[in-house]
């Protein structure tokens, strides 16, 4: 016995601290929201970069003569000079791609060849719809997802209720495969001309945007439910549900206040491309509805050959997407502090 | 889905097995591939000729009807599926090719330029593809091939990252580094050792990407981007379809369904492909008890021929025999009968003890021997899917006797039994701060108020010498050490004074100065408070060290009832607990060999 009593002399230190015992992987950089600012600030510039650099090589790329085809084939020799010299591609590449940064950090988007209009008034005109359609459907994604999945979760932890996981399974898997715009042909012949419940497109009304919001959130929906299901059932799994059982909480306070924010930390780190992705299928689906964002926008730009347009909404969606995405971070950062130390690879 | 009802599958290999979702998903791409092959031959005719037939509505002859140009719709649909899936093919060949070339060439570079690539990898994934498909649409204009591209361009990200990551975590393990030490150069590492234990995961990317390109081409057809006339896929059929949504409805129901089924098809493919890669995401029936692998012993000999637990009265401290149990009024806990098991298994059999007031019982075994089942049968915390039963299982406390077996009210389960666990990096909730976790039994069951039940924990953080208590309270526990979380976990166990502790291997998982420090504060919880103790450990020396009585556990069973003096004073009866003894490393003398515990139930191995 002599070992042991030796070791518990030594082992109560007066300050009753414990040497040498870190618990690993703890990282103190900068410390909270300090440190979590700086990181995401730096991704963030990194992301912008990415973006600023991948919309300015569009003309450039077009392979051939960028004027030639921008004008058209039957273009007079003096139009493409003109449509050269407006986008100064006779000017080296370095000097278009600084006069290009510059532009954009002066706010100037340069001016749509379309309407002659500057691009900065198309991209301001046409977000706050986008805006209006793709933020409210992630909110509806969470609000249907999360409750779903967890319920069906806890329903169905160890083994309970078979017919329940593999109905679930199975339906979740079906709609969850739904891509938006087959859902929102669908939802408009259903409500709009069928039951002629709602309108089939505009933006006119607050209901005009119901059909929309249906049609991004139902695919999405699912699918993270059936991520929430399957981290609910690991969640259950943990340890620390274990202690918290021992304290013999009621259900609601174990599943809300014990679960459900270690759920959300997993679900949202595993989802945040769902997320982002939505904002895809906005830019599909409002071609559908005939809503006046910039995913109709974008699409009239292309076929039209409005390089600048083109440019100013590509931007534009990519920002809406680094905010979803910030915001993702930091609802996480709020839920668990752990989060903000900067995971490896957390998008 | 994803769920076999039997433990007692043998340990799948590469494959697993074929489960539902990959035959079905399979089947159906199987289907549509049939289909993209026959369908063009057998009616091209009548999904492409012009005819005077227009708008007609379903009929024999026109099984969906016809489209305004007096075109067979469902003809259309079905011929349009060979365009479909070989421009999803192409594309997703795109992705996959150019992805893990580039993700194999950033292993393979070195580390600056390979991480600058990696972060820039990183933000492009942070965008959704649909971005980088528009760009892409913008330079090549609308058409079928550039669609193709955009496409499989946009999808490059994704398979290079996860090329990359996966190259960069097989080349920590032990064969790659191993090949690197032999001189086996680079690209053969890669080629040989590296992509071939990767192939899983992409495999897994690949189906359910292809699933994604499908319905990402059809939905550049859809808006105009990407098939255009006279050529169709589905998106293009859908597009057509919208024109006329209000005069024939009936025109989306075919592109929309194929489309539908499509996707569905190769997600379950991709399904089916991760669950038979990775058997970990099929999910286990019934979780598995912590004690569920046998001894070596045990596995050598099926459990027959147990002996009787040899008789206690010698060696015993001071348990009293089973017929004495109800009359002892300090009995705190009495466990009579206990048995645990699944469908398959007994975990533990028949044990019968009782701890009293003020007196530290230690159960002592190898792992798997169904200790810390006991002590969470006791607490009534042990996982779905085990069966107890007992003669009796109950607490005493002022306020009667509280039988264990049944369904006690919470309360007095969560102020009559405190419990100690035994990891201390997982039995806190991350997500929490430590004020929130360890007054919650204060708060909730004894309703005392947020600021009162904090002071009261700050002293009981300051009793078992938790520097800065207050401050404590206000951190999360990743930001403690594993010692100071577990002094702080007695001390909310003990917070409302419960008759019984039950401390589960609380020292297992702490380093040893750590150890001694923790049981210290059992030890002078048990002198000040004269709680009753059930102390869990595999470590005969703790326990002899700490406990009054020790019952010494084998395969379930109480095999030797002995008492902490006898132990510390190195006498042992039973043949088991002396191999117990004769491999604890402090108790046994410097210059006698260690042994190995090794018991079939009748002679010790060891001399």
């Amino acid at each position: 016995m002599s070992a042991l009593t030796t070791v518990s002399a030594a082992g109560a230190a007066p300050d009753g601290r414990t040497p040498g015992h870190v618990v690993p992987g703890r990282r103190r950089l900068g410390g909270g929201w300090l440190g979590f600012a700086v990181r995401r600030l730096g991704g963030l510039l990194l992301a912008g970069t990415v973006l600023v650099v991948t919309t300015f090589l569009i003309v450039p790329l077009i392979p051939g003569d960028p004027a030639r085809a921008i004008a058209g084939t039957n273009a007079s020799p003096a139009a493409v000079a003109a449509i050269r010299a407006r986008l100064g591609l006779d000017e080296p590449l370095g000097q278009r791609f600084l006069d290009y940064v510059t532009g954009l950090l002066s706010g100037d988007l340069g001016t749509s060849f379309r309407f002659g209009t500057p691009v900065g008034e198309v991209v301001t005109s046409r977000l706050p719809y986008t805006a209006q359609l793709a933020l409210p459907a992630i909110v509806v994604v969470l609000l249907v997802a999360v409750p779903l999945g967890m319920t069906v979760g806890v329903l169905t932890r160890g083994g309970r209720r078979r017919w329940l996981d593999v109905g679930f399974g199975t339906l979740a898997g079906l709609l969850a495969s739904l891509p938006a715009y087959v859902a929102a042909t669908g939802l408009i012949v259903v409500f709009a001309i069928a039951l002629d419940l709602l309108p089939p497109g505009g933006a006119e009304t607050a209901s005009s945007s119901v059909l929309p919001i249906a049609a991004l959130a139902i695919g999405p929906a699912f699918a993270v439910a059936r991520v929430v299901r399957q981290e609910t059932a690991s969640v259950l799994d943990q340890d620390y549900l274990r202690t918290a059982r021992g304290r013999r909480l009621p259900a609601h306070r174990l599943y809300l206040r014990h679960a459900l924010p270690n759920l959300l930390t997993s679900v949202l780190t595993l989802t945040g491309l769902v997320l982002t992705s939505l904002l895809g299928g906005t830019v599909i689906i409002e071609n559908v509805f005939s809503y006046p964002g910039l995913g109709t926008a974008v699409v009239e730009a292309i076929v039209y050959r409005d390089y600048p347009v083109i440019q100013g909404v590509i931007l534009s969606v990519g920002a809406l997407a680094l905010v979803v995405n910030l915001l993702v971070d930091v609802v996480l950062g709020l839920i668990d502090p752990r989060t903000l130390e900067g995971a490896p690879d957390a998008s | 889905m994803r769920r076999d009802g039997d433990a007692a599958r043998p340990p799948s290999r590469r494959w697993g097995r074929l489960n539902p979702p990959l035959l079905a998903g399979a089947a159906t791409l199987a289907g549509l591939v049939l289909l993209a092959g026959i369908a063009p031959v057998l009616w091209r005719d009548a999904a492409q000729t012009l005819t005077a037939d227009l708008r007609l509505p379903p009929s024999w002859d026109h099984v969906l009807g016809t489209d305004p140009f007096g075109r067979d719709v469902l003809a259309r649909a079905l011929v349009a599926t060979r365009l479909t899936l070989t421009m999803s093919v192409l594309a997703t060949a795109v992705s996959f090719v150019a992805g893990v070339a580039i993700g194999s060439l950033l292993h393979l570079a070195p580390r600056w330029p390979r991480e600058v690539a990696l972060r820039l990898i990183d933000s492009a994934v942070a965008f959704p593809s649909l971005v980088f498909a528009l760009v892409i649409a913008a330079v090549l204009g609308p058409g079928a091939s550039s669609a193709v591209i955009a496409i499989g361009v946009a999808g490059v990200p994704g398979f290079a990252r996860l090329t990359a990551n996966l190259a960069a975590s097989v080349s920590h393990r032990e064969f790659v580094r191993t090949a690197a030490l032999l001189g086996v150069p680079g690209p053969r590492i890669l080629t040989r050792h590296v992509l071939p234990n990767v192939s899983g995961p992409l495999l897994v990317l690949l189906t359910s990407s292809f699933a994604l390109t499908l319905l990402e081409i059809s939905s550049l057809s859809f808006v105009g981007l990407g098939v255009q006339s006279p050529q169709y896929d589905w998106g293009r059929l859908l597009n057509e379809a919208l024109p006329s949504i209000y005069d024939q409805p009936s025109l989306v129901v075919a592109p929309s369904v194929m489309l539908v089924v499509a996707g569905i098809g190769a997600m379950l493919l991709g399904d089916g492909v991760a669950t038979a890669l990775d058997p970990r995401r099929e999910r286990r029936p019934v979780p598995a008890p912590a004690v569920a692998e046998p001894a070596p012993a045990a596995a050598a000999k099926p459990a027959v021929a147990e002996p009787a637990p040899e008789p206690a009265a010698g060696a015993a401290g001071g348990t009293p025999g089973p017929a004495a149990l109800p009359v002892d009024p300090r009995v705190v806990l009495l466990v009579d009968g206990l048995t645990v098991g699944t469908a398959h298994d007994v975990l533990v059999d028949d044990v019968t003890f009782t701890i009293r007031a003020g007196e530290v019982v230690g159960l002592v075994g190898e792992s798997g021997s169904g200790k810390s089942t006991i002590a969470m049968a006791v607490a009534g915390l042990l996982p779905d899917g085990l069966a107890v039963r007992a003669r009796r299982l109950v607490l005493r406390d002022d306020a009667g006797d509280l039988d264990l077996l049944g369904s006690p009210p919470a309360r007095r389960m969560a102020t009559g039994i405190g419990v100690v666990y035994q990891d201390p990096g997982t039995t806190f909730n991350p997500a929490l701060r430590l004020g929130a976790q360890l007054t919650e039994v204060q708060r909730v069951h004894l309703r005392r108020g947020r600021r009162e039940a904090t002071q009261d924990l700050v002293r009981a953080l300051t009793e078992v010498s938790v520097t800065e208590p207050a401050r404590r309270l206000r951190q999360h526990p990743h930001e403690l050490s594993g010692g100071m979380l577990q002094r702080a976990s007695i001390a909310a166990a003990m917070s409302a004074a419960p008759r019984l502790l039950v401390a589960d291997e609380p020292t297992t998982a702490l380093d040893v100065t750590v150890q001694a420090e923790v049981l210290r504060q059992f030890r002078r919880i048990n002198v000040v408070h004269s709680t009753a103790m059930l102390f869990i450990s595999h470590d005969i020396g703790v326990v002899g060290a700490l406990c009054d009585t020790v019952l010494v556990l084998h395969r379930g069973r109480i095999v030797d009832r002995t008492s902490g003096a006898a132990l510390r004073a190195g006498h042992a009866v039973h043949p088991y607990t002396r191999a117990l003894l004769a491999a604890t490393p402090s108790t046994a003398d410097t210059d006698e060999p260690l042994h190995a515990v090794r018991w079939d139930g009748k002679e010790v191995a060891a001399p």
